[in-house]
C-alpha cells in the first residue's frame, strides 16, 4: 500500500521533470529506474515482514499440534476435556483438564465483569467529561499500568489483596480465583480504557451536538448517544481485554491457589490453564505424556485467545467502516 | 578456585532438573527426592547414566498458623489432612475450623516425597500407594508463597524446609503413629533420626563427576561445605 503511494506521488514528478528539461532524459530516466528499483525493493521488504509474522503464528500452531496430539493416543480427547482428575506425576498418570478449562472461565468471567464498568466509565469520563489537562496526566497514567511486570501484580494480589478478599468474603483462604480476577481486572484495565476511549472520540461530535440541541443532558448524552455509537469500539476493547485475561500467568499462578478440584464458585482456590501449564511444564520430560498434556492444554488456549483476537479484529473493523466518510 | 566457572542456578524443583539432566540441558541438578526408576529409563535412552550424591540432611517441619491450638499430629492424621478426608480441624483435636491444606506443586521433589512418605504412608502398616493428594489442595509454585499464607491464615497447614520455621509459624511435633512420642523437627531430632520426616538432599551428575563437577562436589562434601549447610538450616552428614 505504502509503495503504491509512494508511486503515486513520484512518477508524476518524475515525469514533469522530463518534460521541461528534455536535455536530461537520459538522466531521469535512470532515475527513475532506481526509484523503481529502491520502491521493489521497499515493497519486498514490507512484504517479507508481513510473511514472517504469518510464518511465525504457523510454526507456533504446528509446534502445539505436533507436541499436543499424541496425548490422544494415550487419553481419549473426551476423556482429557472432560475429565476431572489431573494427576500426571502418579501411576498410572491421568489427564483431565476440565478442573483448569473452568477454573480460566470463572477468572476470565469474573475479571471481564469488574473490568468493564470500570474501563467504561473511565473511558467516558476521559473522552466526553475530562478537560484536556486531566485527560493529558491521567490517560499516560492509565496506559503505565499495562507495563508494570505481572510477577509485581501477582505479588500485590499475594501480600494485599489476598487478605481483604479472604476477610470481606469470609472465605477459608484469600488465595481464589476471585483474587486472581481482581488482579487480571485490574491488568486489562489500560487496554480497555485507551481502546474504548479512542472509540467514543471517534463517535463525530455533530452526534453530540444534535443530542445537546435535543435537550439532553450530558449524562443522556454520553449514555444514549455516544457509548451507543462507540459500543463496536467498545466491544472490541472489551475483548483485547478478555485476551490478555485468559493469557495472563504469573499472577493466576501465584494467587489463584492452584486446587485441582473443579470450582463451582469463582471464591474457591482454583488452577486456570495458564497457570497448569507454568506449574508442569518445568518437571515434563520431552516427549513425555505430561509434556503432551500440556501442549494439548496449551492447543486449547491457542485456540481461546485466537478466537477472542479475530472476534475483537472484526468487531473493529466494524467500528472503522462506520465512521468513514 | 575457579574463577573461570560460572553455575547458573534454576529450577523451581526436583522433577525440573531431573529433566534437565534428562534432557541433556544442566551438567549437575539439585533434588530433595530419589530419581524414578521410569526417570533412569528415560535418561538412558537419551544417553544420560544418572549418578546420586548426598550432600545434606533436610527435616520437613509441618507448620500452621501460632493461633492453631493443635500442637501434634500422626501420619495418619496428616495424610487424611492432605487426602480431603479430615476437612475440619475439630477431627484432629482443635477448633470447630475447616482445614486449608497447603502443597507444593508437582515441580517440587517435596510434593512427591510427601505424597510418598506422609500421604501414602511408606513404611508404615497403613501404607496406601493409591492415595493422592485430595483436589482441594492448594499447589504452590514455591514456599515462599506457602511459608507466607501460613504466617497470615489460621486455617492453613504447610510443609516448607527447617530454614522457613519463623516466629510467625508454629512447627507441629509429629508421630509415627498414636502409641510413638511427638517429636518437634530440629537440627538435632533430624540428626538424630528421631524425627520423622526427614529426607536426603541429593545431587545428580551425568554419570561420575569430573573436572570442576568433582571439585564442587568435593567442597559441598568438606568440613567447610558442611558448614555452610548447617547455616542455611539444613542438616549436614554427620
Amino acid at each position: 500500500m505504502w509503495g503504491n503511494c509512494l508511486k503515486g506521488k513520484i512518477a508524476p514528478m518524475l515525469q514533469r521533470g522530463a518534460s521541461t528539461a528534455t536535455a536530461d532524459a537520459g538522466l531521469a530516466k535512470s532515475l527513475r529506474r532506481r526509484w523503481r528499483f529502491g520502491e521493489k525493493a521497499i515493497e519486498g521488504w514490507i512484504f517479507l515482514n508481513g510473511l514472517l509474522a504469518i510464518v511465525v503464528l504457523l510454526g507456533v500452531l504446528v509446534l502445539l499440534l505436533r507436541e499436543g496430539l499424541p496425548i490422544f493416543a494415550h487419553t481419549p480427547p473426551w476423556e482429557f476435556f472432560f475429565g476431572t482428575r489431573w494427576y500426571p506425576i502418579s501411576e498410572p498418570p491421568t489427564f483431565g483438564v476440565m478442573p483448569f478449562f473452568v477454573a480460566t472461565l470463572w477468572v476470565t468471567l469474573v475479571a471481564t465483569a469488574v473490568a468493564i464498568p470500570v474501563g467504561v466509565g473511565c473511558a467516558a469520563y476521559l473522552a466526553e467529561v475530562a478537560p484536556t489537562k486531566v485527560r493529558e496526566t491521567v490517560k499516560p497514567i492509565i496506559e503505565l499500568l499495562a507495563g508494570i511486570p505481572s510477577v509485581v501484580m501477582g505479588f500485590i494480589g499475594l501480600m494485599l489483596l489476598s487478605p481483604l478478599v479472604q476477610s470481606m468474603f469470609n472465605l477459608n483462604t484469600g488465595l481464589s480465583g476471585l483474587t486472581a480476577a481482581i488482579m487480571l481486572s485490574m491488568m486489562s484495565l489500560p487496554i480497555i480504557v485507551t481502546v474504548s476511549e479512542d472509540a467514543l472520540r471517534a463517535v463525530p461530535d455533530d452526534f453530540r451536538k444534535a443530542s445537546y440541541a435535543l435537550g439532553a443532558t450530558r449524562w443522556e448524552t454520553i449514555r444514549h448517544v455516544c457509548i451507543p455509537g462507540a459500543l463496536s469500539g467498545i466491544a472490541a476493547a472489551v475483548m483485547l481485554g478478555v485476551g490478555r485475561a485468559i493469557g495472563e500467568t504469573m499472577t493466576v499462578l501465584m494467587v489463584a491457589g492452584g486446587a485441582l478440584a473443579v470450582p463451582y464458585s469463582p471464591t474457591e482456590p482454583m488452577m486456570p490453564m495458564t497457570a497448569a501449564i507454568a506449574s508442569g511444564i518445568g518437571n515434563a520430560v520431552r516427549g513425555g505424556l505430561q509434556y503432551q498434556a500440556l501442549f494439548a492444554i496449551g492447543l486449547i488456549l491457542f485456540v481461546m485467545t485466537l478466537s477472542v483476537n479475530l472476534i475483537a479484529d472484526r468487531v473493529l473493523e466494524r467500528q472503522k467502516r462506520k465512521f468513514a466518510r | 578456585m575457579h574463577p573461570k566457572v560460572r553455575i547458573a542456578v534454576s529450577g523451581p524443583g526436583s522433577g525440573a532438573g531431573i529433566a534437565a539432566l534428562i534432557n541433556g540441558t544442566t551438567d549437575i541438578c539439585q533434588a530433595s527426592r530419589k530419581i524414578k526408576a521410569k526417570e533412569i529409563d528415560q535418561a538412558k535412552a537419551n544417553g544420560v547414566s544418572p549418578y546420586e550424591i548426598t550432600v545434606a540432611l533436610d527435616a520437613l517441619p509441618v507448620v500452621v498458623h501460632p493461633q492453631n491450638p493443635i500442637s501434634e499430629l500422626t501420619f495418619a492424621q496428616l495424610s487424611g489432612i492432605y487426602t480431603n478426608q479430615i476437612t475440619n480441624w475439630k477431627e484432629v483435636g482443635g477448633s470447630d475450623a475447616p482445614i486449608v491444606a497447603l502443597a507444593r506443586d508437582t515441580n517440587s521433589g517435596t510434593h512427591v516425597f510427601f505424597k510418598e512418605h506422609v500421604v501414602q504412608m511408606k513404611g508404615l502398616s497403613t501404607e496406601d500407594k493409591s492415595l493422592e493428594y485430595g483436589p482441594k489442595v492448594l499447589l504452590l509454585p514455591s514456599t515462599e508463597g506457602g511459608a507466607t499464607e501460613v504466617a497470615k491464615n489460621p486455617y492453613a497447614i504447610f510443609y516448607p524446609g527447617l530454614g522457613y520455621v519463623t516466629d510467625e509459624v508454629k512447627p507441629l511435633g509429629i508421630k509415627k503413629t498414636a502409641d510413638d512420642p511427638a517429636v518437634l523437627p530440629s537440627l538435632e531430632t533430624a540428626l538424630d533420626g528421631s524425627y520423622p520426616i526427614a529426607r536426603p538432599l541429593l545431587y545428580y551428575t551425568n554419570g561420575e563427576p569430573t573436572g570442576v563437577t568433582k571439585a564442587f562436589i568435593d567442597y559441598c562434601l568438606s568440613p567447610e561445605g558442611q558448614q555452610k549447610v548447617t547455616d542455611v538450616g539444613y542438616v549436614p552428614l554427620e
